[in-house]
């Protein structure tokens, strides 16, 4: 895998059931896929419209990859980390079940 | 004013899109969310586009558009055909995107539950940015194909127009329709801004395109009925064309003025009304065009000014003809009295060329209008659209307070008529017949004024003819009858005073 640093942010509207639960989702995933090797940043679009403006974030929770190449965006609460996993390009380090999008 | 105040309880606010407000009862209703909804290619940005437009060059209020479809670049550029300077408007704050448009390579994949909180806060965040009192949002349909769980996108844009109304603005949606008369929208969109629907159309009838607009529902409020049509214009947008809005409460003059045929003005008990609408038909060759030449000579003669739109005949061919019967076209524009307007019925549809000839005449404020001829324009419309053109032309220039001479051609040589005397002989003030008399192998010239309101007038068929001087009205053919229906019978002479004798009082 080598150094890569995962840059990731969460994007949300208020701290809502659903945003908590998109960030507890979001953590849990980095901490047990990502090794230490991330850094994760909430928005709150309330508090920083012009942020999700320049964004173009139309759906709340919104998680934006950055890095590592290709920016990669997934809405919803996170709550199948399987396919966010995939989303992100991310092979799983915990669960060595299966070996699927290579090329995603 | 009055009325408003009385019978609604909901406001209006003017949109300043030409016509709409008349259809509308005065425009759309404040504070709440319409539905504008139309077919592909049917005008529902540029509607949506206009409605910022006009309220930021009219009225100072600034304007929210929320893009689910094109890119804000693209509505920028394709707007500006109409004089809309979004660029200028955004950087002097009175104009924000709210790009919500497909970003090209980057497809969100979803994973769980969502909301659509986040366009909602920058809907918030640009409207409280530039103080808009105005929201467009063009189109729904997209943000469906966008996110496909549309029980969700359903649910979100309830919200959103919720938390509009909760703005205080008045916003336009925009949404698709697969046909022209059908579903109202598409994904049952109609459900959540049910209050109030506009319809636009783009209807295919005889090979023409037609395009129209209807207020469906106001809730809660009046608003004028059936479909209305309208145009897109180069540097004014939508152009709706109220018809059954106008009203009939031009005045009336009794000042008489010549038709430049003293013979003709004798026919008229002494020339025609100042302010009326004068229908000429007849056929192909009878003297239409003389007919006309000669009233707007009769006009430049009285200082007055004359405008001529002739739809069948050139510049060239006109003042030409014109010459030949002793009229100088030529000395007459030059003195400004005379403006001829020479097109093909075909360069435009009819409603356009209704919005040309009204601003030409605005422009120019003639004293007398004429068209030569109605029937020409006939050839380039539906049969509906055609009567729409009339009557907005006729009830303009009736409200201008001006002399207008339409002319048309009938279809036979011999009587008839046409269908444009269908449609216009209601509204006209007097109607000059020229017919062609066949008699003893020669085919002669007649003339007689069929109706004049408000006034006496010569009932004989006199028989005319046509020299370098122009039109001399003679003697009334009174030995012949069935001139009209196109079958002369010569009566003799004998019979003729045995039928006067009949119904003389001893």
């Amino acid at each position: 895998m080598g150094e890569k640093k995962y840059m990731l942010k969460l994007y949300i509207t208020g701290y809502t059931p659903r945003s908590e639960r998109a960030i507890a989702n979001l953590r849990k995933i980095c901490e047990e896929e990502l090794n230490e090797l991330y850094e994760m940043v909430i928005i709150d679009i309330l508090e920083r419209p012009q942020l999700a403006e320049d964004e173009k974030i139309l759906a709340t929770p919104t998680l934006i990859k950055d890095l590592p190449p290709p920016i990669r965006r997934i809405i919803g609460d996170l709550s199948d980390t399987e396919r966010v996993l995939l989303g992100l390009d991310i092979r799983p380090l915990s669960t060595s079940r299966r070996d699927k999008g290579n090329d995603q | 004013m009055s009325s408003q105040a009385e019978t609604q309880l909901i406001a209006k606010l003017e949109t300043g899109i030409p016509g709409f407000d008349l259809i509308s009862n005065g425009g759309l209703p404040l504070g709440r969310t319409t539905l504008v909804s139309g077919t592909a290619g049917s005008a529902k940005t540029v509607f949506a586009a206009q409605f910022l437009a006009e309220g930021i060059t009219q009225k100072d209020e600034g304007g929210v558009f929320i893009t689910f479809e094109e890119s804000p670049a693209d509505i920028r550029r394709n707007m500006t055909g109409f004089g809309w300077r979004i660029q200028q408007w955004e950087e002097e704050g009175k104009w924000a995107f709210v790009d919500a448009s497909p970003q090209p390579g980057e497809e969100a994949l979803v994973v769980g539950e969502y909301d659509l909180g986040a366009l909602m806060a920058r809907i918030e965040h640009a409207v409280q940015k530039v103080g808009a009192t105005r929201v467009s949002m063009d189109s729904l349909g997209a943000i469906f194909t966008q996110l496909t769980d549309s029980a969700t996108v359903r649910r979100e844009l309830f919200r959103i127009a919720s938390a509009l109304r909760q703005l205080g603005v008045t916003a336009i949606m925009t949404a698709e329709r697969t046909q022209e008369y059908g579903e109202i929208a598409r994904f049952g969109v109609e459900e959540f801004v049910a209050d109030n629907v506009v319809i636009l159309r783009n209807i295919l009838e005889s090979e023409k395109r037609r395009r129209t607009m209807e207020i469906l529902k106001f809730r809660g409020t009046t608003h004028q009925k059936g479909e209305f049509p309208f145009t897109i214009i180069s540097d004014a947008g939508i152009v709706a064309i109220p018809l059954s809005a106008i009203e009939l409460k031009q005045k009336s003059s009794n000042v008489r003025i010549s038709y430049g045929s003293p013979e003709l003005d004798d026919m008229c008990g002494g020339g025609f009304f100042r302010d009326s609408i004068i229908l000429v038909s007849g056929a192909t060759g009878t003297g239409k065009t003389l007919t006309v030449t000669q009233f707007m000579a009769g006009g430049a003669n009285n200082d007055e000014r004359c405008l001529l739109f002739a739809f069948e005949e050139s510049r060239e061919q006109l003042f030409r003809n014109a010459s030949g019967w002793g009229i100088d076209y030529e000395q007459m524009e030059r003195d400004g009295r005379l403006k001829v307007i020479c097109e093909y019925p075909e360069v435009m549809g009819l409603e356009d060329h209704l919005i040309e000839m009204k601003a030409i005449i605005e422009a120019f404020k003639p004293q007398r209008v004429a068209v030569d001829s109605f029937s020409a324009l006939e050839r380039v419309s539906t049969i509906k659209g055609f009567r729409e053109f009339v009557i907005g032309l006729t009830s303009f220039i009736k409200h201008q307070e001006m002399a207008g001479l339409f002319t048309s051609t009938t279809p036979t040589l011999l009587g008839g008529t046409s269908v444009t005397e269908a449609h216009i002989s209601t509204i006209t003030d007097s109607i000059i017949l020229l017919r062609y008399v066949e008699m003893f192998g020669e085919m002669r010239r007649g003339i007689t004024v069929l109706k004049m309101r408000g006034s006496m007038h010569d009932k004989d068929i006199r028989e005319f003819t046509i020299d370098g001087g122009g039109m001399h009205i003679g003697k009334p053919f009174s030995n012949i009858t069935g001139i009209l229906s196109g079958r002369p019978i010569h009566v003799v002479p004998d019979e003729l005073a045995r039928l006067d004798n009949m119904f003389g009082d001893d």
